[in-house]
């Protein structure tokens, strides 16, 4: 598999996306920094990290879903090429119209880091197959703007179309249906608020991570 | 030269000396040393210079007792933080600041720019920072502004760490009616770097460029340092414009281009722009290199238009680095702020004048010999006053319900889980963590990035003890530090002392500042545990009330393999809960006295080095060799808080026997002691090797079932308290407080 990770300007889990691919999956991880208007040829995955690109003092993600970047990862979805956005990566897929819905402020407020546990709603994607039967991920979230939210004809589309990959079992930002992680009409656009990232080894707490990226492998 | 005019009217030079915070005497060595007046931009460098904050003049004399060196030491106090070795051509650099009075004016931007400063005092010297901690103190909860406080320094710390991207992995808050009026917030920072590419601040040779990246420079936080080296009164709200603004983002732009531009090998010195800004930062890396320096202010990146060089020398805009680089290098500094997007500028070069020489619109507003500036403050060795030693306690009698006593010492605001607090704060970014706050740990534990390495970090003191008796507060401040490192497996190697007091000017404060440092300086000589870092903040005060006597420690261990690590959070049923050290006795100072019976007397637990080291080098021992997974140290709350955390951790009862069955065994305090959990079979080495070491190790309990429970020799259990209940009352404290109105 060939993959890349784009950093932005405030991205800080760009080397944690790299690190979490290259343990999960043995391949070899490219860095593209958001400036670049072209994407390393031949790519298999493309991940858009966590963080607060650009401060987020905008709209989280809303700068960065602007980014030259911005031009050639869309035109390599269009290809079918995966592109996963973790938390901030996926604010900016839904600030950049490739995600439906919109990543709020939490109910709570707050800023929010913990470990959640995970159903994965639907097991037979390109980025879930490898969950099999288990049917619980262990992964932990930490953001401010986690609070998914779509209307509800659209939150009922993709509930019934099985483009919701994640459920939190204990919601811990008024995500709408309690919704973790979705994929777009075509699913080869995941974004997900937990961290697969951070939760690639057992010594971090949980290795359900690897499995996503593992995933992803298995279809390149 | 012409003298820049004066903003404040008629007063003169003198006058206007007092209100800058230097005392007449300072002034007079000032035009003693200047040979005249200073004008106004001179004065303003004299004044944050010869801040106690930029000085130490109340503590040198005092601080040089502290052991500096060590095998594990590369560099101790003097440059931005202080660097140890961890093996593998691996250093780790670290420091903990205080930012204690801007935090109580504006809280969530002073304690943000408190993390921010901290995190610049480690990058500075080639550090990528790894982790943070955090201390802090907030007064009464029943007290009208603590609860605003607390919302604001913990969103700040949060906001922060956060967006830089830096984990924030342990910590400590304490509740006590002494910080109503001065509230304590200490970060620390810990970074990794290259042993071999550590960078300092002094410049090494006149006829280098001066280079200034970074945020551009705007009007806030002038004398801030000045600020931080006074006394609070009435009017402090009034401080408020001088409290900085942080931005993380250009925080985490700075790291980045900083580490780059370090990368390049065009860097010759480098130093944050902290507190005093250009000005500190400007004079300490001329006056350690022994060379002068001249500033063109005209070129420095101005946030606002017509600032004066007197505000632009004492701004405390914050993300500013001021870099003195290798002849012909500029070009390679300018593509890296350039891909960066940072302001960034020449400002100056050095000399060999050993003068500082400001330029401001074509004029010469300042040309001082930078000798006074850097190494002439006024010292002072302030009077003194033994503390008073404590009377002895009067025995305690038993509390007739244990019950009670036990859910209300668990909902003590210093006891109870701090859960609200620590979920703020990202605490697994870069994908190291170990263990952190949510973790059952004594210490935090990050990886040492790539590597079977890891750090454990902490930060200690118990302030109520060190009110108490400074010289063994001190010591037990040290102590404890050194214990939680060695709970969770660690080497100690260093700490950073972050001094807390009031105001020296009064003798029983500065006898507790020198009886502390006596104590503490005891400490890390006996445990091999050298200060490489600190920071003093005194006047921490409120119309002439000092607070509690804080030297807050950091500290610093290495794991040489991760894999052998331990917590508190894996006993299992069946396992014996034994405890190495000896049985409680000491309830003087006690959470037990002060929460249950409202009362603060009688001496802190003695600390007896020699018992803390063997003891603590066993069970560190039995922890490296894989014997021991479980370790919780004893600190507040004695034997029953330690046991009550270990199964609440695990969610696994104990249950003691009768040689745990009473108030001094239950809740004394008492040093150097740990609370360990084994297999059966393992139980024999345990008790083998803590014969050898000379330190006694007793089974006093055993684990199972849902509740924790006594059981004396002869008839009803002392108390059983579901587990449930424990944990209601543990957690439900803080976000019950927090959510009132």
């Amino acid at each position: 598999m060939k993959s890349a990770v784009v950093v932005f300007p405030g991205s800080n889990c760009d080397r944690d996306c790299a690190v979490a691919i290259e343990r999960s999956t043995g391949s070899k991880v490219e860095m593209v920094w958001h400036a670049e208007s072209e994407l390393p040829d031949g790519l298999d995955m493309i991940v858009l990290p966590g963080g607060f690109s650009y401060g987020d003092y905008l709209r989280c993600g809303a700068m960065a879903s602007l980014s030259p970047v911005m031009g050639a990862v869309k035109a390599a979805a269009e290809r079918g090429v995966a592109v996963v956005g973790i938390c901030n990566g996926f604010q900016v897929l839904c600030e950049a119209g490739m995600l439906p819905g919109a990543l709020l402020r939490n109910a709570g407020l707050k800023y929010v880091c913990k470990q959640v546990a995970l159903d994965v709603v639907n097991g037979q994607t390109r980025f879930t197959s490898g969950y099999d039967e288990q049917r619980e991920a262990v992964m932990t979230v930490g953001n401010g703007e986690g609070n998914f939210f779509a209307d509800e004809p659209t939150l009922d589309r993709l509930e019934g179309e099985g483009h919701v990959l994640f459920r939190y079992k204990d919601n811990p930002n008024g995500s709408a249906r309690g919704i973790a992680g979705i994929v777009n009409d075509a699913g080869n656009v995941l974004g997900l608020m937990p961290h697969p990232d951070r939760a690639f080894e057992a010594d971090l707490g949980s290795a359900d991570g690897a499995i996503l990226f593992q995933s992803v492998a298995a279809a390149a | 030269m012409s003298a820049p005019h004066l903003s404040s009217g008629q007063k003169t030079m003198a006058e206007l000396a007092a209100e800058y915070g230097l005392k007449p005497d300072e002034y007079a060595v000032v035009v003693d040393r200047l040979g005249r007046e200073p004008n106004q931009v001179e004065l303003g460098i004299f004044s944050v210079m010869w801040s106690e904050h930029c000085s130490y003049k109340s503590s040198k004399k005092h601080l040089g007792k502290f052991p500096t060196t060590g095998p594990k030491v590369i560099c101790g106090p003097g440059e931005n933080a202080g660097v140890i070795d961890i093996g593998d051509g691996q250093a780790c650099i670290f420091k903990m600041e205080s930012h204690n009075h801007p935090s109580y004016i504006e809280p969530y931007q002073g304690a943000a720019t408190g993390v921010g400063g901290i995190m610049r005092d480690v990058f500075t010297m080639g550090a990528r920072p790894i982790a943070l901690l955090n201390a802090l103190r907030f007064g009464d909860p029943n007290h009208p502004k603590t609860r605003r406080l607390v919302e604001g320094v913990v969103a700040g710390i949060g906001g922060y760490g956060n967006c830089v991207g830096v984990p924030t992995v342990g910590g400590e808050t304490n509740f006590h009616r002494g910080y109503d009026g001065n509230i304590l917030v200490n970060a620390m920072c810990v970074g990794l770097a290259d042993a071999d590419k550590i960078f300092y601040s002094a410049a090494p040779a006149p006829g280098l460029p001066v280079v200034y990246f970074g945020s551009k420079t705007g009007r806030d936080g002038i004398h801030g340092a000045t600020m931080a080296s006074a006394e609070f009164d009435e009017g402090s709200d009034e401080k408020r414009p001088t409290v900085q603004v942080g931005d993380p983002f250009a925080e985490k732009l700075l790291i980045e281009a900083t580490l780059e531009l370090m990368a390049t090998g065009a860097v010759a010195a480098i130093q944050d722009m902290g507190a005093a800004g250009l000005t500190s930062s400007s004079v300490e890396m001329a006056g350690k290199g022994g060379v002068g320096i001249e500033l063109d202010l005209d070129a420095v990146p101005q946030r606002e238009t017509g600032m004066s060089a007197y505000e632009m020398m004492l701004s405390e805009s914050q993300e500013r680095m001021l870099a003195i680089l290798k002849p012909g290098r500029e070009h390679e500094g300018e593509r890296i702020f350039k891909k960066w997007g940072l302001d960034a500028a020449t400002i100056g070069h050095t000399t060999d004048t050993g003068r500082m020489v400001l330029k401001h619109k074509g004029a010469v507003v300042a040309d001082v010999p930078l000798a006074p500036l850097f190494d002439d403050a006024p010292l002072y060795d302030r009077p003194w006053t033994e503390p008073v030693k404590p009377e002895p306690l009067a025995p305690l009698p038993e509390p007739d319900d244990w019950r009670a006593v036990l859910l209300k010492l668990l909902a003590a605001p210093d006891v109870a889980s701090k859960r609200w607090l620590w979920e703020q704060y990202d605490r697994h970014v870069m994908a190291d963590t170990l263990a952190d706050s949510a973790t059952a740990a004594d210490a935090g534990i990050v990886r040492v990035h790539g590597t079977k390495k890891a750090l454990a970090v902490t930060s200690d003191v118990t302030p109520r003890y060190v009110a108490a008796d400074p010289f063994e507060g001190g010591k037990q401040a040290v102590a404890e530090a050194w214990r939680n490192l060695t709970s969770v497996g660690a080497d100690p190697i260093a700490i950073t002392d972050n001094l807390n007091f009031g105001n020296p000017e009064r003798p029983e404060i500065m006898g507790q500042i020198v009886r502390a440092i006596d104590g503490m300086a005891q400490a890390c000589r006996a445990l091999d545990f050298p200060v490489v870092s600190g920071n003093v903040s005194l006047y921490n005060e409120t119309s002439g009330v000092g607070i509690p006597p804080t030297p807050t420690v950091g500290a610093v261990g290495l794991l040489p393999d991760s894999s052998k690590r331990a917590g508190y959070g894996k006993l299992q049923p069946g396992h014996l809960v034994i405890l190495i050290g000896e049985p409680g006795s000491h309830l003087g100072q006690s959470l037990y006295l002060r929460e249950i019976l409202g009362r603060e007397e009688g001496p802190p637990p003695p600390v007896d080095l020699a018992v803390e080291r063997r003891t603590g080098d066993l069970v560190r021992g039995l922890i490296q060799d894989g014997v021991v997974t479980t370790v919780h140290d004893l600190s507040d709350g004695g034997l029953l808080l330690a046991a009550t955390e270990m199964a609440l951790a695990s969610n696994v009862g104990i249950a003691f026997g009768p040689d745990a069955a009473d108030l001094p065994s239950l809740l004394g305090e008492d040093q150097a002691r740990y609370l360990i959990a084994v297999p059966n079979p393992v139980a024999m080495e345990v008790y083998e090797r803590a014969e050898a070491a000379g330190v006694r190790a007793e089974p006093l309990g055993m684990a199972g079932g849902c509740e924790l429970a006594v059981i004396p020799a002869h008839g009803e259990p002392l108390f059983a308290i579901d587990l449930d209940d424990l944990r209601a009352a543990h957690e439900g404290w803080m976000p019950a407080y927090m959510a009132k109105a």
